[in-house]
């Protein structure tokens, strides 16, 4: 058991995933010589080639289209794109042509792409470096989407992503880069796709992914001094969303609070509101509660606390499921 | 020979044909013996997206084995190639770094010729070419489409006389290499296909609703799996009436 950084756990990950299959290609803006701008590829390049782990020019929709080209041809390319904000000139590549082509080909055809996206806001960053897109791309049939909040899920869930078939956007919390964790890559490791109880509880059930894993924990630990004993779970995957584990803990808590940076409207948390609503309507003490983003673009560094939801907002939430 | 399927989304395929180039190179195919390559079609309107432009930025620093053809035939629906371009077509890959050559596309032995040499050339190893092959587009768009309401009758009558497939005939005839037997044996065996084809098409079996949930994913979901059963119970509830 190793304790690192999700950064160095992610690098780890890739290196392993490299070593495994010579069919492994890494492409992205600034990964080789740089090791990319959270040095998540740092020394992939020097030890596996600049024809494994490439420097492409600076357009995403020709990164994540070459891509398709590359998976026609037998690679499985492990695409970076620098920040959430600059994934949109893909989207189009993403949404009609990787999304789609294997239905189009009635399973001809397999896009074994993942798609690294550093997303999130909690760095004190201009525009367009701390989105949270997810909902635009779990909204897209054929792609899967899924988000690591510790080391260990991030070192393994790389793996799992690179080896699956699917075409993958795999979101790396960034403001979490250099949080420290036990890795045990000796383990074995949990379905990628899985929904995970992160912190057992009785009281209310608190369902979060990516950065605001540790957000709602520390919420819990906070409400445990005010008697309340909070169910965390880790989402873990946005799509397919993993959902008998949140019904379960519903069925048991009667509360449930949904907690993520992407703002409300449309997002990942109203479609678990409408599911659990929908599977555990008569469990329900309250409402399904979210605890976002407000809907307004990213606003500026100096009032991004405000805007991201923390561990009093969370509280908040909970102390108003109990209002009911 | 490799076909890859259609993608819709104008240009999207030229960064496709260019990955697929790359992934040739990576597998040391290209300055061999059985060097490969790869051609890549779209048309003058094609040329103004982005993903054509980015496709030309990584074939050229990238050194691909792709040849980029490009089937000017003056029109993108009611679009004038005015619209998109101020340079000659083939012009455009010298600001990339790699040849560009215009070619008669209505002369079938010239553009097999370029293409072949284009192709060549990028199997051994000498990079990208775009080919603007000028042609002219002699109907509608489609049967939607009013071509009155942009083009002129005289302007269509003009290229006509440039049909290709009545140049090469005459070229055949004149030269010797083919007889009247000749062309009406091809006239019937396209008559025959064409007959062929439309009777397999009408004769295919609509698609049971059900099967819209297959191949979404290679491996499948849960989700899928469970919206699929809950459409299959939907639908099994009306059973006894025609659906």
């Amino acid at each position: 058991m190793d304790t690192m950084t999700i950064g160095k756990a992610l690098n780890l990950g890739l290196r392993r995933a490299l070593e495994d299959d010579p069919k492994v290609i890494l492409m992205g803006e600034d990964i080789g010589k740089l090791g990319g701008v959270f040095r998540i590829t740092d020394g992939l390049q020097k030890d596996f080639g600049d024809d494994r782990v490439i420097d492409t020019p600076l357009a995403e929709s020709g990164i994540v289209g070459t891509a398709v080209g590359l998976c026609l041809r037998g690679y499985r390319p492990v695409l970076e794109i620098q920040f959430d904000g600059f994934v949109y000139p893909a989207y189009d590549q993403i949404v009609s042509q990787v999304a789609k082509m294997h239905y189009r080909s009635q399973g001809q055809v397999r896009l074994p792409i993942v798609i690294r996206i550093p997303y999130g806001g909690g760095i004190g960053a201009v525009e367009h470096h701390s989105e949270s897109p997810e909902a635009y791309f779990a909204h897209t049939a054929g792609l899967k989407v899924v988000t690591c909040a510790s080391p260990n899920d991030a070192y393994w869930m790389i793996q799992q992503a690179i080896a699956a078939d699917d075409p993958i956007i795999f979101f790396e919390p960034k403001r979490r880069y250099w949080e420290k964790g036990p890795v045990d890559p000796d383990a074995e490791p949990y379905p990628l796709h899985a929904a995970r109880v992160a912190r057992p509880g009785t009281d209310a059930t608190v369902v979060a992914y990516g950065p605001m894993v540790r957000t709602a924990l520390d919420a819990a630990t906070a409400a445990t001094e005010d008697g309340r004993e909070l169910e965390v779970i880790d989402l873990r995957s946005i799509s397919p969303l993993d959902m008998p584990p949140v019904y379960e803990s519903v069925r048991k808590t009667g509360r449930l609070v949904v907690v993520h940076e992407a703002p409300s409207n449309v997002g990942v948390g109203a479609e678990i509101a409408a599911r659990v609503t929908e599977h555990c309507f008569y469990s329900l003490e309250a409402p399904v509660l979210r605890v976002t983003g407000f809907n307004v673009p990213y606003p500026a560094a100096r009032v991004e606390e405000d805007f991201l939801p923390d561990l009093d907002r969370v509280l908040d939430a909970v102390d108003r499921s109990f209002g009911w | 020979m490799k076909f890859a399927m259609y993608t819709i989304v104008i240009g999207a395929q030229t960064l496709h044909a260019t990955g697929y180039a790359m992934g040739i190179a990576m597998d040391g195919k290209v300055g061999t013996e059985d060097g490969e390559a790869v051609v890549a079609y779209f048309g003058d309107g094609a040329s103004s997206q982005g993903d054509v432009n980015e496709a030309f930025v990584w074939a050229s620093v990238f050194h691909a084995p792709v040849v980029f053809f490009c089937q000017n035939n003056q029109y993108a629906i009611s679009e004038p190639l005015e619209r998109q371009t101020r340079v000659p077509l083939f012009q455009r890959a010298n600001g990339f770094g790699f040849p560009g050559v215009r070619v008669d596309g209505n002369d079938v032995l010239a553009s097999y010729a370029v293409t072949r040499a284009a192709l060549d050339q990028a199997r051994a190893g000498q990079g990208p070419t775009l080919i603007e092959a000028y042609t002219y587009r002699m109907g509608a768009h489609t049967t939607s489409d009013d071509p009155t309401r942009y083009r002129i009758a005289s302007e269509v009558e003009a290229w006509q006389a440039k049909d290709p497939i009545l140049r090469v005939r005459r070229f055949l005839e004149r030269q010797g290499l083919a007889d009247e037997g000749y062309f009406d044996a091809v006239d019937e065996q396209a008559r025959a296909e064409a007959v062929h084809l439309r009777e397999r098409v009408l004769a295919m079996a609509d698609p049971a609703p059900i099967t819209m949930f297959d191949n979404v994913y290679p491996n499948g979901s849960p989700e899928i799996d469970e919206e699929r059963e809950q459409f299959a119970t939907y639908l099994s509830s009306f059973a006894g009436e025609a659906h």
